[in-house]
């Protein structure tokens, strides 16, 4: 396997895990749940879109075949789609988009945190960037949390209930195949199982202050979207996130 | 927020905030936020005043704890102060000897 073709595959990983994520949380904008909430779902967009953004820049730059992240994000198809797919899945309701900000934040956080390491000096520069935004998508999704979980018992309700229907999902943030083996031994990205350990103690803390309970770990996992199987939803979202640029091309906005 | 203003307002209580631009620079009043509780206004404070990299600093103080002058009082606070321009510095020449030693820059 070449280095360079792995490192293509990685990046997509990456952006895309951000992108349909940052498109799915811009799907709030104007139904926040007050003023100042909707400007925060909308801030924590344009968050997971510009960090798309970067790394699909490199991405392009990497691949070196005359395509640029435009190209990257709107000429995809569902199948070439590198995102786990807890990220594609509908918003839901708030609670939803709060926990799985929270699964996906808690992830990131000692994710690019060990990432800054890599060998690879402009990933290393992108992961840093991200790392301090993914500092504040934690502490915005974890205060949530605490006050959807340990509030009323209808929102107690809901957001175990989320917590619960996402569960399975958690289990792709922590897949390992041998384009990231590979990785890991040519640009020393990092291993995933100390990445689990703390996401595992970071996701257990706030989740007992929160009063809510830590679904089974042993249930059926969902994979497969790395590899580009999709649940039905991806196909929609992309199909209006993509419509413009694919009926108009040379648009410009 | 007490029962009776729960009852005619379900807003959550609104809050002040204050950003300091740079270190060392006073806060400065920026508008306000709606939230439940002190963690919250700040948050939301930090998305809708300073997300724009506008602040080092913020604070939040709930509007309720804020005591300020009535306007209608402008008069008789304000305005005594306008005619007696003794009370600003300039008021007062400075004698010539201060005067060339602070121009000497000494």
């Amino acid at each position: 396997m070449k280095t360079k073709d792995a490192l293509f595959e990685f990046l997509l990983r990456l952006a895309d895990d951000r992108l349909v994520l940052g498109h799915r949380t811009s799907e709030w904008c104007g139904h926040g749940p007050i003023l100042e909430e909707d400007i925060a779902l909308a801030n924590l967009a344009l968050d997971h879109i510009g960090q798309a953004n970067n790394l699909l820049e490199y991405a392009a730059e990497v691949e070196n075949e005359g395509r640029d992240a435009d190209d990257l994000a709107y000429f995809r198809n569902t199948r070439e789609f590198r995102n786990i797919k807890m990220v594609e899945l509908p918003i839901g309701d708030f609670g939803f988009t709060i926990v799985r900000e929270l699964l996906f934040s808690a992830f990131n956080l000692h994710y690019l945190d060990r990432l800054k390491q890599t060998s690879d000096k402009q990933l290393a520069g992108l992961a840093s960037k991200a790392y301090s935004e993914t500092q504040y998508h934690l502490r915005h999704s974890k205060q949530w949390t605490l006050r959807l979980g340990d509030g009323t018992d209808e929102s107690h309700r809901r957001i175990q209930s989320s917590l619960n229907e996402l569960w399975p999902y958690t289990g792709e943030l922590f897949d390992e195949d041998e384009i990231e083996e590979h990785l890991v031994f040519e640009l020393n990205i990092p291993n995933k199982e100390p990445v689990r350990s703390g996401w595992n103690q970071t996701i257990n803390e706030v989740l007992e202050e929160a009063g809510l309970e830590r679904p089974a770990d042993d249930q059926y996992m969902q994979s497969g979207g790395r590899t580009g199987f999709h649940t039905e939803h991806l196909g929609s979202m992309l199909a209006e996130m993509q419509q413009l640029p694919r009926a108009y091309p040379d648009a410009e906005w | 927020m007490s029962e009776e203003e729960h009852s005619t307002n379900d807003q959550w209580p609104l809050w002040e905030v204050f950003t300091q631009k740079k270190r060392g620079a006073p806060h400065q009043h920026a508008g306000s936020v709606h939230a439940p509780d002190p963690e919250m206004a700040l948050q939301n404070a930090r998305d809708v005043y300073a997300r724009r990299s506008e602040a080092v600093n913020i604070w939040v103080v709930p509007s309720s704890e804020i005591t300020a002058s009535n306007p209608s009082d402008k008069e008789s606070f304000f305005d005594p102060a306008d005619d007696k321009i003794y009370r600003h510095p300039q008021f007062y020449e400075v004698p010539r000897a201060a005067k060339k030693r602070t121009s000497s820059g000494s």
